[in-house]
């Protein structure tokens, strides 16, 4: 069998396409078998939501009356500075970005109560936001200060914009030291208290599509509760790591730059998050529909999370000093189950990422191609592949002399 | 019959120095342990306690209590979860000491059980949501 994305788009135009969420196809191919659900089947719909740290937004925010150009001045969002070096009336906002005043770490653990990733939720959600800005004064650009609200329908331009998203697979992470210590993974608890994960598992969209045979640049995805786009690999994407036999990576690989129009998107699936110790981040609600081109495509799509294994890492020592060792590989089957054995130890498990959530994002998308409202596109380049040399270094610091 | 239930007691500031918690061990032969206790800067004192005995002479404590002006209120009424904030991931699960969340092995919904709660408050930092409330 072969079927185009053309295709697929016919149907759905007709309101006839076969559509199950990745989770619902495991049990479909197990019933007719791969080569008969791959000729019944059009596309299967992914899920992942979780706190995805490299996000944030652009905006412009229209020309003031006299003008100040934001560039190369100072800006802040609700507080929360947001990045200047850009034109006169445009701004970007990093999801982790902090106010000025916020104490950080200083008693640890640091709150870490309201950062960029709340102020776009807020945006989202049609609040208000105040902006205060300094600038130095230019012949066409004299003004200097601006206080003024801000509301996401009166922006030109609102544009949600991760740089590295949805990552294909994730640490476990637990804590060999003898104290709690709070990361990007949660409080981890000493002695290996327990173990925490992020990953959807069989649900993320890139598990279902381990060698980025249809994901690519340019495809159509569910983002924030609206449509985007991929823009691009996503930072850090490191698809040359260790694959099990039917290639799904067995540590963080591929990664996804998303892009999309804020001003359609919900603040249900872009939740600022506060990190306890860490920082502010976005939880963001990704899904991807998978096309199915082919048997091999659709084999892909029924991994399951038995399938699916990753390396446990202690974060006290390695993950912060950056070794290489790890306390060896488990599957989000035994992940789920509530506890994973590790030095002979039984750790209960925890998920950072909502399941539940992903299983919505995959059935939302699933409900929008089945009615006609979402169609398939092409994608115009393919993310650098297993084979490409494409990969992660560790920074090689080399002093210089002052 | 017997019975054991977590309660709130709040304190006015006239009674933050009388034995109360001693009445109900010497006169209704009840069971306590403090599962939290302070003293606000208006001198007002909060006690939560997981409080044991028989029914009957329970709810003679209670009374004792009500008459002596402590305002009383069930544990599970101050802990909540804000629905609407709680995206079920997880982040809470391993993070409180008494098993008071768990996921639903088939839906993979996180369910609370503030029977189980002991109001010790270590999941509402660490909730990225925030959706965990305690209103003392």
């Amino acid at each position: 069998m072969a079927r185009t994305i053309a295709e697929i788009n016919e149907k759905i135009k007709e309101g006839k396409a076969v559509v199950f969420t990745a989770e619902e196809i495991i049990d479909v191919a197990r019933e007719k078998g791969i080569k008969k659900a791959a000729q019944e089947v059009d596309v299967v719909t992914t899920g992942t939501f979780g706190i995805m740290c490299s996000s944030g937004a652009y905006f412009n925010i229209g020309h003031s009356r006299p003008r100040l150009k934001l560039g190369g001045g100072r800006a802040y969002l609700n507080d929360v500075p947001a990045y200047t070096g850009l034109a006169a009336a445009d701004l970007f906002l990093g999801a982790n970005a902090l106010p000025d005043d916020d104490p950080r770490n200083r008693i640890h653990p640091g709150e870490f109560n309201y950062g960029g990733g709340h102020v776009i939720e807020e945006l989202v959600a049609g609040k208000d936001v105040r902006l205060i800005a300094a600038a130095f004064g230019t012949d066409c650009y004299p003004r200097k200060r601006l206080e003024t609200l801000l509301n996401i329908k009166d922006l030109n331009e609102a544009v949600l914009f991760n740089i590295r998203n949805a990552y294909q697979n994730y640490n476990v992470a637990v804590n060999l030291s003898d104290k709690t210590i709070y990361t990007y993974m949660g409080v981890l608890k000493p002695n290996m208290g327990n173990a925490n994960y992020s990953s959807a598992g069989q649900l993320s969209p890139l598990f279902n599509d381990p060698y980025y045979r249809t994901i690519g640049i340019g495809t159509k995805i569910f983002l924030g509760g609206g449509i985007g786009f991929v823009a691009w690999q996503g930072t850090q994407h490191n698809p040359g790591v260790p694959r099990t036999e039917k290639g799904v990576p067995k540590e963080g690989a591929g990664t996804l730059a998303v892009i999309g129009d804020l001003k359609q998107m919900n603040p249900r699936w872009l939740v600022g998050a506060s990190v306890l110790g860490y920082g502010c981040s976005l939880t963001v609600g990704i899904g991807v529909p998978i096309p199915i081109l082919s048997e091999e495509i659709l084999e892909y799509t029924t991994v399951t999370d038995a399938d699916i294994l990753a390396p446990v890492i202690d974060y006290s020592d390695v993950f912060p000093n950056l070794k290489p060792d790890t306390l060896g590989e488990v599957s989000y089957a035994e992940l789920k189950s509530g506890k994973i054995r590790v030095k002979g130890k039984d750790v209960p498990t925890a998920s950072r990422s909502s399941y539940p959530r992903a299983v919505e994002i995959a059935a939302t998308l699933k409900e929008w191609i089945q009615k006609g409202k979402f169609t398939l596109t092409e994608s115009v380049q393919s993310l650098p592949g297993a084979e490409s040399g494409v990969g992660v270094k560790p920074l090689n610091e080399r002093p210089f002399e002052y | 019959m017997a019975v054991s239930k977590r309660i709130v007691l709040r304190f006015p500031r006239r009674l933050v120095e009388r034995p109360i918690v001693y009445r109900l061990v010497k006169d209704y032969d009840l069971e306590f342990n403090i599962l939290k206790a302070s003293i606000t800067p208006e001198q007002e004192g909060l006690l939560i306690l997981e409080l044991k005995g028989n029914q009957k002479e329970y709810d003679k404590g209670i009374n004792f209590l009500i008459k002596a002006g402590v305002k009383i209120q069930s544990l599970s009424q101050d802990v909540t979860r804000n629905e609407e904030r709680c995206t079920n991931c997880g982040a809470c699960v391993t993070v409180c000491p008494t098993g008071a969340f768990r996921v639903d092995p088939k839906t993979r919904e996180v369910l609370f059980d503030n029977e189980k709660c002991i109001a010790c408050g270590l999941c509402i930092p660490a909730c990225p949501p925030r959706a965990m409330e305690v209103h003392f």
